[in-house]
């Protein structure tokens, strides 16, 4: 065997490494008077990982291991880093809430989210559809948990609940997929493999959707996404920052990675798939906005705005060209800052005062002015508006989905555009415009919150109007062929 | 730097920005001095460009755009250009938009709620417009069209009146849904305009390149998505029921503005974008948007006769004023265009100085109901004789900015309507006359208000004692009162500046057979 291969390993490698030293240093850290210090040991080695990580040099086009197993490219690291960036930015956000709430189970609360971050490099990295399935239920498993870690509210629970549950079924109805894909693609489940076996027959395309059904509940589309508002109002808000971006960022770039790498050879086959998507991108927009808007809770609503996101980014699988995936990667990189300042804002407010619904933040501009201010770049930048950094990932994702020549589509999203500013202006009108009797008390959050607020506001501001970051994406990035 | 000297109308609202950051918002006067001093500055700029532009001109200078600079934004596949440039057209809004600014920010003194707040929107906004006018590259005016339209809805929602959160939503909404329908014809020009792997946003080449490269079918599609698109925020009929309450609701400035400017980026668009850059889909198509402007120019001066609010008299009459320059557009001879840009620049600083007025009686009387007020002109003469000014001006009164617009308009429409009745179609007569007709009844709503309004006796005792305009307020009006009479006394001014460049675009539509379907 050559050894030499887990050098292409690197983020996974560090990764594991990372964790075992907090495995250990947990079991050391044994009384209460050292585990103060957990914290800052695990962000200081999380944060070594990705300061590791991000520093490795470039990588000659696109690699593999183990036969085929692993693949790896410039732009399969960039996720990985970007998933880094975005842990790392949760795990400061919840700095107040684990001193506060979670005393007891720091080092939990530190090892699941690693675990579950491990899980998402298998499924990004995977050329196989094994190691994909791992990929996905080591990402979901520790998730569940995650989302129960608030012991004392019900609904943390039964988020959980339905989480594990919904989880469950969907990864046996994909791995039914892969068990047929493996029955009648000449018994191998390499993608490059499969691609050359794979014929359209009935039952494989019937294999396919199942395939498709099983990861269209992790990236929550409709009609797989009944799980998602109850799952983000019950858990820990910092939990759901993750799940929101992060858990759905890794599956949506693996997903596009599998429908092209293994899925599009025929022409039929294509066009199978790419009947289904069109339909479930309209569906999940129009769905996830048209709910959004009845939401008062502000994790609920931002919930099925990340449903309607999610819709978004499905356009950028539509060309199958580098630009998509270019675009697609951008897309989720200003989805991560924006969404992860949302969910920094509110996870402030509510470990300050308790507080998560819409009308609770009337006024907020009075008393909190730059909470407010976040916020409102936040909703502005989510809903596409210029000078901040929504604008041009909308932009490039719909131009790369126009390129397709798929211009109905690209309307349809647009006019779902207009829809979903509606319900982000309710936001900024609360904060700005309404006056409120018993609005939220001024407070001083943590200067970690603040560290982690201004990063995000940073790059909503400079991320569009600077090009560098799109243009290397775009070299990094490859389409199907 | 002095290549990019186009950029500083960008750069200057931005440094304004930046210090009215600095500045705490109880030190409300300076606010206001920072803000009187940057717009000034703006239309000095503006007047340069201006000169500077003519005497290019007249020496010669035949470049389709000029003062260009290009650096590339985001290389590669996208391609997209910081690309800036004028022509005549692009020039005269500029200074429109320049003047409406600085009298703008007078007229904006009586804000006292969050001034700063107030003053930071209002230069975003005026950021989109003048972004808008010098960009010549199609990703760069999308970007700042759009830049132009959220500052609105938090100035319509938080500084506004009457049912201000309903109108600032209905505004931006709308707007936005005319973006959408925007986007996706950029795109279509974009991928479909250009040969592949030279796809272009630049407007340049997409001059040539479109009617080249594009299907015409397709070009038919792309036509009316980009023609609607702008045509939402040109107010064209049935897509201008923002424009009424959005207006109504808008606090002072932000109504000058909002009509003065931003109504007429959508026309500037639809001319720039949709027909210059397919002119023979607008040849094939045009008579179906003409039926709709059409519409709006009677419709809209029908709808001012029957408003009690002094708001939306002018909101209405702006629908019909903004529907005659796409209409004119539409007729696609010199004449026509040049009337329509006429009636950009004489409608906007006309009703820039309507909003005025009557946000300073509305600031006094506290009611913009013209049946409660009643022998103004004895309370307040000098707003009422601008107000008089201002109705004269709307009418087509000769030597006033009005009549200009007008004259050309109707002349230009005619010349096309005689054509082409020529060729067995009267759609173009039908039409051309209901506008017409429009002119009598802008007189009927202007003389009703005048002579309810100013004349007659008191209707309100708490009146009699109100104060009339204060200096910023005076400066504001006569500022505008002299642009509008500039106008109407020495258009050739604004023609010269016009010609040195249409002969070149309706050469476009000049072999291009305008088809009418009766």
């Amino acid at each position: 065997m050559d050894y030499s291969q887990f050098l292409l390993m690197t983020p996974e490698v560090t990764l594991a490494l990372a964790l075992i030293v907090l495995l250990v240093a947990d079991l050391v850290m044994g009384n209460d008077k050292s585990k103060q210090y957990f914290q800052t040991l695990a962000l200081v080695v999380f944060g070594i990982h990705t300061i590791y990580n991000f520093i490795q040099g470039e990588i000659s086009g696109q690699q593999e291991a183990f036969s085929g197993m692993y693949l790896t490219s410039n732009i399969h690291v960039f996720v990985k880093n970007m998933l880094n960036v975005g842990t790392l930015l949760v795990l400061i956000f919840s700095i107040e809430w684990n001193k506060k709430e979670n005393s007891n189970h720091i080092a939990e609360f530190y090892l699941l989210m690693m675990s579950t971050l491990f899980g998402m490099y298998l499924m990004v990295s995977s050329g196989d559809f094994l190691l994909f399935y791992l990929g996905l239920e080591t990402a979901s498993i520790p998730m569940a948990t995650l989302v129960a870690l608030n012991k004392k509210r019900n609904e943390s629970a039964e988020a959980a609940a339905k989480y594990i549950l919904t989880a469950g079924f969907s990864s046996a109805v994909m791995l039914f997929g892969i068990s047929l894909i493996y029955g009648s693609c000449g018994g191998s489940l390499y993608f490059c493999d499969v691609v050359k076996s794979f014929a359209a027959t009935p039952v494989q395309i019937m294999a396919m959707i199942f395939f498709m059904a099983g990861v269209a509940f992790k990236i929550s589309l409709v009609p797989f996404h009944l799980w998602t508002a109850d799952t983000y109002q019950g858990a820990p808000t910092s939990v759901t920052a993750y799940l929101s971006v992060m858990s759905k960022g890794a599956a949506a770039f693996a997903f596009m990675i599998v429908m092209w790498k293994a899925f599009t050879v025929s022409n039929v086959a294509e066009t199978v798939w790419h009947n289904i998507l069109w339909w479930i991108i309209v569906i999940t927009i129009t769905v996830g906005n048209i709910f959004a808007i009845r939401q008062k809770n502000l994790k609920r609503f931002l919930a099925f705005s990340s449903i309607s996101q999610a819709g978004y980014v499905m356009l950028g699988l539509m060309s199958g060209t580098s630009m998509g995936m270019g675009s697609m990667v951008y897309y989720l990189l200003v989805y991560l800052f924006t969404n992860l300042a949302a969910f920094g804002v509110i996870s402030n407010i509510e470990d300050k005062c308790g507080k998560v619904g819409m009308d609770d933040y009337d006024g907020l501009y009075e008393t909190n002015p730059k909470m407010a201010v976040v916020m409102m770049l936040a909703m502005f930048s989510l809903g596409g508006i210029p000078p901040f950094a929504g604008f041009f990932s909308k932009f490039f994702i719909f131009a790369s989905a126009a390129q397709a020549g798929e211009y109905l589509l690209v309307f349809i999203a647009l006019a779902n555009t207009i829809i979903s500013l509606f319900y982000y202006l309710l936001v900024v009108k609360a904060m700005f415009i309404n006056k409120s009797n018993n609005p939220i008390a001024p407070f001083k959050s943590d200067n970690a919150s603040l560290v982690g607020l201004t990063i995000c506001t940073i790059a909503m501001l400079v991320l569009g109007l600077i090009s560098p970051v799109y243009e290397q994406l775009l070299a990094w990035s490859f389409g199907v062929n | 730097m002095s290549e990019f000297i186009l950029l500083y109308f960008v750069i200057i609202p931005l440094v304004m920005m930046g210090v009215l950051y600095l500045i705490p918002g109880e030190k409300k006067d300076l606010i206001r001095k920072t803000m009187a001093g940057g717009s000034a500055l703006l239309v000095a700029l503006a007047a340069y460009i201006t000169i500077e532009f003519i005497e290019q001109r007249s020496a010669g200078a035949t470049a389709p755009y000029l003062f260009t600079a290009s650096k590339v934004w985001y290389e590669g596949f996208l391609n997209i250009h910081l690309s800036l440039g004028v022509d005549g057209i692009s020039v005269a809004m500029l200074v429109l938009s320049s003047v409406i600014t600085f009298t703008g920010s007078f007229a904006s003194f009586a804000v006292e709620d969050k001034a700063k707040e107030y003053f930071l929107w209002f230069l975003m906004l005026s950021i989109g417009v003048f972004g808008f006018f010098i960009s010549i590259d199609l990703f760069t005016m999308f970007l700042f069209y759009e830049v132009a339209l959220i500052p609105m809805y938090l100035l319509i929602g938080y500084w506004g009146s009457n049912a201000k959160e309903y109108a600032a939503m209905k505004l931006t909404l709308m707007l936005m849904g005319g973006s959408a329908f925007l986007m996706v014809g950029i795109f279509g020009i974009y991928f479909m305009g250009t040969p592949d792997g030279a796809h272009t946003f630049e407007m340049v080449t997409l001059m040539e390149s479109v009617s080249k490269n594009m299907p015409i079918e397709w070009q038919h599609i792309f036509f009316c998505l980009t023609f609607v698109g702008f045509g939402v925020l040109g107010a064209m009929f049935p897509f201008h029921t923002w424009s009424p309450d959005g207006h109504a609701s808008a606090p002072t400035a932000v109504s000058m503005l909002h009509a003065g400017v931003l109504m007429k980026l959508g026309g500037y668009g639809c001319f720039r974008v949709a027909m210059c850059l397919m002119p023979q889909a607008s040849a094939d198509l045009g008579w179906i948007f003409l039926i709709l402007t059409g519409t709006s120019v009677f419709y809209g001066a029908y709808s001012a006769c029957v408003q009690n609010d002094l708001k939306y008299i002018n909101a209405y009459s702006s629908v019909s004023h903004c529907g005659m320059v796409l209409f004119a557009l539409l007729m696609m001879n010199q004449t026509a265009f040049t009337g329509a840009f006429l009636q950009m620049l004489s409608h906007g600083l006309m009703t820039a100085l309507f909003f005025s007025l009557i946000g300073s009686i509305y600031g006094r009387t506290h009611t913009r109901d013209i049946r409660l007020m009643g022998g103004m002109m004895n309370i307040m003469p000098v707003l009422c004789v601008c107000y008089v000014i201002a109705g004269m001006a709307s009418l087509g009164l000769p030597g006033l900015s009005g009549f200009v617009a007008e004259m050309n308009i109707f002349v230009g429409s005619f010349q096309r309507s005689v054509l082409s009745y020529e060729e067995g179609n009267w759609m173009f007569l039908i039409f051309t006359i209901l506008a017409c007709t429009s002119i009598v009844i802008t007189a009927v709503y202007i003389l009703r208000v005048v002579g309810k309004m100013l004349f007659g006796p008191i209707q309100d005792q708490h009146h009699a004692s109100l104060s009339d305009a204060n200096y910023f307020e005076k400066i504001a009006a006569f500022g505008l009162i002299i642009c509008v009479a500039g106008i109407g006394m020495y258009p050739s001014l604004w023609t010269g500046i016009l010609n040195f460049d249409l002969p070149r675009l309706v050469s476009l539509f000049a072999d291009k057979t305008i088809v009418a379907p009766f």
